[in-house]
């Protein structure tokens, strides 16, 4: 085995993607998504680091229940700091950004994206976008919420709202730019024999992402191009002191965000369609159910915004209609959990490092789902709205989906990446760690929430400390599960045991060239005769 | 230690909401014992490695997709029904409702009595009668939430909302500001104390200022100069108000409105935007002139003449 892998290493051609060319410019210049995929990497690790931080000074503030470590406005200014860097500046780009520029053509057996220079720019405009953010957090930050609410953000805050703002407006582009090289390359490039039904559903995942990406992303820019010139020149549109209409804020606002929530977990689900099939070693349980529900996401998504202005004056009636809708849009999340537990079924499950991330997700993506139930319900929403359970239930989704499948497929893809293993014990540990950890921190939010605890208080009466203290510890240990990847799979670049071009056995064009893989990714364009995840039948 | 697991339960509303939380966490249970039984089953029996049968039966796999998603659907269609029901009684004040006004400004709740009394970050409620907030904000977005009643409702600049709810058990309950409205939001908390009708009417005579909400509005009425043309013989032609409260009012543009908070205040601040049928459009704004207390003192004057007539006869 071990000389296997060892022939293996040698036969890796010295052209890889990563050895092909050398210094600074050749990483800042290149157009080789592969490489992209990497700045994606590093820039979005970056960002979530300064995020994780605020959140660590939020969760140090609310160890007690006085205000005792931050002032009021400096609590205030962390958690813009945390929503709009974990939101724009890791979350959305996460998945797609990383792993999407890096698989995507792979999978559909390409040489690159439709646009490897567009998707260079997408890049830069990311990096200014989150520099012009930074920017405006180091000069004095920001304290309006990542929502940034009208009246309070053009006319009441004191802080860099604009400057702010215009950081997420240049991002934005980054998002469209994407979005359509996404679109256009799984249209235009699919290799020959690449069928859509043959798609692997990570790709059907990335198709739905992007539609929203471009169809979303141009009324975020509207919403907050409309918030500057407001808070700028005072011309009347959301502050009814001017003439405007301070709800009218939250529907645009929300008509781009909550389809933003599916940016930051279709690709998710993606990557657990890939895991699901390959540690188990089967073809899918109902992949057009699972394909289309994507879709069906990605539409019924840019018809639920006013779920999040049940209780904002909005008509009991239009309450009503987006509830329905919220319910509807739950079903296709619903059929997708259904179908990956299905898929185990007389499977041959592997429990590595992938496969324990993924279980989690079902498990904390299920819980998040299912509290979303609880606040499509209108009545219920009524008390639970601007309270912890809120913050727990997105924070299911979010980091329990989204973060989880991110590591899930960091890991299940980093041999490909690198052409190194991680190192394994360690990694299921870190999983399990993370798992822990993220249950700690989170299900008492939900309590808290259902008590009345509201969001974005530092101070809070006594009677909540202790779920408050519960959540802070859990925080530590989620702190561990993140730092232990940090450092093993930094170690494992140069200690990692050689992949070898397929070290899971699985199914799917980007196993079927070198680790890693050559700079125009196939020596040959490869030929596809078959349906995705085609494992050979399980006899015992 | 202590391990809370359900705020205090104090109004009409609570156990209604509460009994629809119950059911959803069972739900919840439910579905969560769907998916993680057969999971972790699977997860032993098909471990690989183990020898175990794992030829795939032929399965009807349309149907199953089809019949997971409509049970999946009717669950839901039936809590959306049922959780749409309890909203709406949530949203619809009842008419006999004691009403009181609340102002939230940046960081304080100040609430008034029809009786004079001014409060601030406490209200004062009887138990067993309905009770309708009309909340309204001088600057930003706040939200009057009172989790023991689990009622919530945003307070928005530049319009009236409403929340109400019925008190059942005497005593003090936490009122917290919900939406993030700067600095000090985490200071904009309150109490709301419920008491026995009794003690509250001692209440009211103990606090009663002497000077009612109206008669409040009555001095502003004069002193903003309002009297002048809606009142006595004046020589511009206005509206008299008398009897104005709660009646239909013929718009200039064809439309007809019922004169409630919503439309004399907007009178009050934009009255170009809907003149009454018959009268020339010479109102100037009150807009930057009023507060919304004064706005509250205003309207409760107006509200006590629904009874007046007209000396004179006109009504």
């Amino acid at each position: 085995m071990n000389a296997l892998q060892e022939k293996l290493a040698v036969e890796i051609p010295a052209e890889d993607y990563l050895h092909c060319e050398h210094g600074l410019k050749s990483w800042l210049l290149t157009k080789d998504h592969k490489r992209i995929g990497l700045l994606y990497l590093f820039s979005i690790l970056f960002f979530f680091a300064l995020a994780a931080f605020a959140a660590a000074m939020m969760r140090a503030e609310l160890l007690t229940p006085k205000g005792d470590l931050l002032i009021p406005t400096d609590y205030n200014k962390m958690f813009t700091m945390h929503g709009v860097l974990m939101v724009w500046f890791f979350l959305i780009p996460s998945i797609p950004g990383v792993l999407g520029n890096f698989i995507l053509p792979l999978m559909l057996g390409a040489r690159d994206l439709a646009f490897p220079r567009l998707n260079l720019l997408s890049w830069y405009l990311f990096i200014i976008g989150g520099f012009m953010a930074l920017h405006a957090i180091v000069i004095g930050g920001v304290d309006t919420g990542w929502t940034f609410y009208t009246p309070y953000s053009t006319t009441y805050s004191n802080t860099h709202v604009v400057e702010m703002a215009a950081g997420v407006f240049v991002a934005g582009f980054s998002s469209i730019l994407t979005g359509l090289n996404f679109i256009i390359t799984i249209h235009k490039m699919r290799a020959p024999g690449l069928t859509w039904f043959r798609l692997p559903l990570f790709v059907w995942s990335m198709y739905s992402t992007s539609l929203i990406l471009v169809l979303a992303t141009p009324v975020l820019a509207m919403t907050l191009t409309l918030m500057a010139v407001e808070r700028i020149w005072h011309v009347g549109i959301f502050n009814p002191a001017l003439g405007g209409d301070p709800v009218l804020f939250q529907h645009l606002f929300w008509f781009y965000s909550h389809p933003a929530v599916y940016i930051m977990i279709l690709p998710g689900m993606g990557v657990a369609s890939e895991i699901v099939t390959c540690f188990s070693r089967k073809k899918i349980f109902g992949y057009e159910f699972v394909a289309f529900s994507s879709i069906a996401i990605a539409l019924l998504g840019f018809l639920v915004w006013g779920h999040h202005m049940f209780v904002s004056s909005m008509s009991a009636y239009a309450g009503a209609v987006f509830s329905l809708m919220s319910f509807l849009v739950a079903v296709p999340s619903a059929i997708k959990v259904f179908n990956w537990t299905m898929t185990l079924y007389k499977g041959s499950i592997s429990l590595d490092t992938p496969m324990i991330y993924l279980l989690g997700f079902i498990a904390l993506f299920a819980i998040g789902g299912l509290t979303g139930i609880f606040l499509a319900c209108l009545a219920e929403d009524v008390h639970l709205h601007d309270t912890y359970f809120v913050i727990a239930h997105f924070h299911y989704i979010m980091v329990g989906g989204m973060v989880t499948t991110f590591m899930a497929g960091l890991h299940y893809w980093w041999p490909k990446i690198t052409g190194r293993m991680y190192p394994e014990k360690l990694g299921q540990l870190a999983a399990l760690i993370l798992f822990g950890g993220f249950n700690l921190t989170f299900f008492p939010q939900y309590i808290l929430g259902f008590l009345g605890m509201p969001r974005r208080y530092h101070a809070y009466p006594p009677e909540f400390q202790i779920y408050n203290v519960l959540s802070t510890a859990g925080a530590s240990i989620l702190a561990i599960g993140y730092l232990m990847p940090a450092f093993y799979l930094v170690w494992s670049l140069r200690n990692g045991k050689r992949a070898g071009p397929n070290p899971w056995g699985a199914t799917g064009l980007e196993w079927k060239t070198s680790s890693p893989p050559p700079k125009h990714n196939f020596h040959e364009t490869p030929v596809v005769t078959e349906d995705a995840y085609n494992y050979p039948p399980l006899i015992d | 230690m202590n391990f809370p697991l359900f705020p205090p339960a104090a109004s009409t509303i609570a156990p209604q909401t509460d009994l629809l939380f119950i059911v959803l966490v069972a739900v919840s249970a439910l579905v969560l014992a769907v998916i993680f039984i057969p999971t972790i089953y699977f997860l032993i029996k098909y471990r690989r490695g183990r020898r175990v049968d794992r030829r795939m039966p032929e399965l009807p796999s349309f149907k199953i997709e089809v019949t997971w998603t409509l049970i999946t659907l009717v669950i839901f269609l039936g809590l959306y029904a049922w959780a749409s029901e309890v909203y709406l009684k949530i949203e619809t004040p009842p008419a006999d409702a004691l009403e009181l006004n609340v102002v939230g400004k940046q960081w304080m709740w100040k609430i008034e009595h029809p009786e004079g009394i001014s409060e601030i970050d406490q209200l004062h409620i009887p138990i067993g009668q309905n009770v309708k907030l009309i909340l309204a904000s001088q600057d930003v977005i706040h939200s009057f939430f009172i989790p023991a009643f689990r009622v919530k409702e945003d307070v928005v600049p530049g319009r009236y909302t409403t929340e109400w709810f019925c008190a059942t058990e005497p005593g003090t309950y936490h009122l917290f500001c919900s939406q993030y409205c700067g600095a000090n939001h985490a200071q904009m908390i309150g109490q709301v104390i419920a008491m026995d009708p009794a003690a509250y009417q001692r209440w009211l005579t103990q606090k009663s200022p002497g000077v009612t909400l109206a008669q409040r509005g009555a001095k502003l009425f004069r002193d903003l100069g309002c009297s002048g043309c809606h009142m006595g013989n004046s020589i511009v032609h206005a509206p008299r108000l008398e009897g104005l409260y709660g009646k239909p009012v013929p718009l200039a543009n064809g439309q007809v409105v019922v004169a409630d908070d919503t439309y004399i205040r907007d009178c009050i601040l934009t009255p170009q935007l809907r003149v009454p049928g018959g009268y020339p459009p010479v109102m100037p704004t009150f807009q930057g002139h009023v507060t919304e207390d004064e706005l509250f003192q205003l309207t409760a004057y107006i509200k006590s003449l629904a009874t007046a007539t007209v000396e004179g006869g006109q009504p």
